[in-house]
């Protein structure tokens, strides 16, 4: 056994030292681990924006495409249908979409970038079901709008612009979301225009 | 006032859990010879291996697909598409042949300064079945990524079994659970290596720990720093504070608490360790063929067995003892029986000089040759079996089991020298 003196403030500096290096080592070997938890390359390959085809779209009709697993609900709305969606908003929950269900060029009187086509998540803002498109025959559920989205699941029911209307369980419009044109046949989702 | 506040809760858990009295008997007021020299690393780089291989572990199942149809795959997808996935798995990977280099240094330390003999022979035996089950866990692991030799390494080792008499072939079949090696045999393996093994090993490396410290821990020189209580000058007492536990049954000498002392020189060990294990893992993962082997990189095929099988190189020492001996049931008697000498050890050797400093010359050199013979066993193990190897293996498997034989021999009455009363400055 030495028997130096001993020297307290260095003793103290070298612990400190050790503390921090050893500490800063610790954090750079976390950092492997808490990013493997990351989306993996196989899902962000799987989460990559979807092209769709819209040229051939009837007037009224929805078709559906996936994206990151979830179903987009693409409508291409009639003139009349976008003139309707002005008509009910005193039964809507947030008819000026002030929520912030869609991208900013898109928080518009109809919820999109062109007033033709709706791109919205067909996932319903409740418990997550599949709200069916009813062209036509929607008036059952709510008089005077003729076209709607129904979700059987609890009865949330929504407009062609995928608003909520007010008394059902859903809270939020349907989500509208990253979405935009590469020409006017193509709908790319998952990229907002001027971000590609 | 912080400080009395953290005081006021550590009593109060103290009260109900004696966290202060066991961090004294364990680490901070716990006795260990002032000696302690490069071979007493290991012990504690160990700890660190198997921590290393729980936590790298637990995050390779989070990616891995226990099944014959998608574990190769799901491997490939690991180092490839996740994040840090391949650091992930070459620190598992790395870690296991670092975990049998640390393990085998550690052995070699307690064959060096007897630290086997009494009153350590329970400590050495809870060691031995750590190795033993290391050994198992390392197998079974060996066939996750399902590769041709993961496949054709388990097609061997489970083989063995089948040299059991009369039971051996329904041996083999209940331990594959199939006919071939399949995804039944994958999923109960994968099963044992994740869950089974490694409760086992942290429980037995428990015990390890507790054992050591109920007698104490050896030194380079062998003696004792326990000494009878009231044999020893006040002025002479190690000046340090001990637990009570071991100050009140002993007079202790030559000792330093763990705590700091050897907390902070195996932090020196650990970071020499990390270099070494680092460079490995970023430079050399696949060790040159011999952590990793080639053959691996293509999926188990069951109707071709790769040119040359060789164990991972951690098996080499026994695998070479199970191929030199011609017979199929006595090759594997001679390679189970390698281990069970080991285990035995404490009762081969008679002597009661413990470090090899004050025994005989034939006890260095007996020591030095079973050294030798381990790591040429051990070098044979990965080659390919020729003539010219068969031979030289054969003459290393009389050196390895001749160590333990003539060992019983000499050390009844053997000639040492005199062991000093304490452990010098």
């Amino acid at each position: 056994m030495s028997n130096v003196p001993v020297n307290n403030g260095r003793r103290r500096f070298l612990t400190a030292a050790t503390a921090v290096v050893g500490g800063v080592g610790v954090a750079g070997a976390a950092v492997p681990f808490i990013a493997s938890w990351n989306p993996s390359a196989r899902a962000k390959a799987a989460g990559a924006p979807v092209e769709v085809n819209i040229g051939k779209i009837q007037p009224g009709q929805l078709i559906r495409a996936e994206w990151r697993g979830k179903p987009v609900y693409i409508v291409r709305r009639t003139e009349k249908t976008v003139s309707n969606l002005a008509k009910h908003d005193d039964q809507l929950r947030d008819p000026n979409s002030e929520k912030a269900q869609q991208p900013v060029y898109a928080t518009n009187a109809y919820r999109s970038i062109k007033p033709e086509f709706l791109v919205a998540l067909g996932v319903c803002t409740h418990l997550g079901c599949a709200p069916t498109h009813h062209a036509g025959d929607f008036d059952q559920f709510v008089e005077g709008v003729p076209n709607g989205f129904f979700c059987p699941c609890h009865g949330s029911k929504f407009d062609m612009a995928g608003r909520v209307f007010q008394g059902v369980p859903a809270p939020l419009n349907l989500v509208v979301p990253d979405h935009s044109y590469i020409n006017d046949d193509t709908l790319l989702i998952g990229v907002s225009q001027g971000d590609v | 006032m912080l400080m009395k506040l953290a005081t006021d809760f550590m009593g109060w858990i103290d009260k109900r859990l004696p966290v202060t009295d066991a961090w004294n008997k364990h680490l901070a007021q716990y006795p260990a010879p002032k000696n302690f020299n490069f071979w007493y690393f290991f012990g504690s780089l160990a700890m660190l291996v198997l921590v290393n291989q729980i936590v790298t572990g637990i995050w390779l199942t989070m990616n891995y697909e226990p099944s014959g149809d998608g574990a190769f795959a799901s491997v490939e997808y690991i180092m490839r598409d996740v994040d840090f996935g391949w650091l992930l798995r070459y620190m598992h990977s790395t870690g296991a042949s670092a975990f049998f280099v640390v393990v085998y240094m550690h052995m070699m330390r307690g064959l060096m300064y007897g630290s086997y003999q009494k009153p350590r022979e329970l400590l050495w035996i809870f060691g031995m079945l750590i190795f033993l089950v290391l050994m198992a866990e390392a197998f079974m692991g060996y066939l996750l990524p399902w590769g041709n030799m993961s496949y054709w390494g388990a097609q061997v080792i489970i083989s063995l079994f089948g040299a059991v008499p009369i039971i051996g072939d329904d041996l083999t079949l209940w331990i594959r659970g199939d006919y071939v090696i399949s995804g039944a045999t994958l999923n109960r393996f994968f099963a044992l290596h994740v869950i089974a093994m490694p409760l086992v090993l942290v429980v037995l490396v428990f015990l390890h720990i507790l054992a050591l410290h109920e007698v104490g821990s050896n030194n380079p020189e062998g003696v004792d720093i326990k000494k009878p209580k009231g044999s020893v000058k006040p002025e002479e007492l190690s000046k340090f504070t001990f637990h009570k536990q071991y100050s009140e049954k002993y007079d202790i000498v030559d000792a330093v608490p763990f705590h700091p002392y050897y907390s902070v020189k195996d932090i020196m060990g650990v970071a020499g360790f990390l270099f070494l294990f680092c460079w490995v893992m970023f430079f050399a993962p696949e060790g040159g063929g011999y952590f990793m082997e080639a053959p691996n990189f293509t999926p188990a095929n069951g109707l071709k067995t790769p040119e040359h099988i060789a164990p991972v190189w951690y098996f080499g020492p026994f695998y070479t003892i199970l191929r030199v001996v011609p017979d199929k049931l006595l090759g594997a008697v001679a390679m189970f029986g390698a281990i069970v000498m080991l285990f035995a050890l404490p009762w081969f050797d008679r002597g009661v000089v413990k470090s090899v400093r004050y025994r005989s010359k034939l006890h260095l050199v007996n020591l030095i040759q079973f050294a030798i013979c381990f790591v040429v066993l051990g070098a044979l193990g990965t080659m390919p079996a020729t003539p010219t190897a068969n031979l030289i293996g054969v003459i290393a498997s009389f050196g390895y089991f001749g160590f333990f034989i003539a060992l019983w021999f000499y050390s009844k009455n053997e000639n040492t020298k005199p062991v000093p009363e304490r452990i010098a400055d």
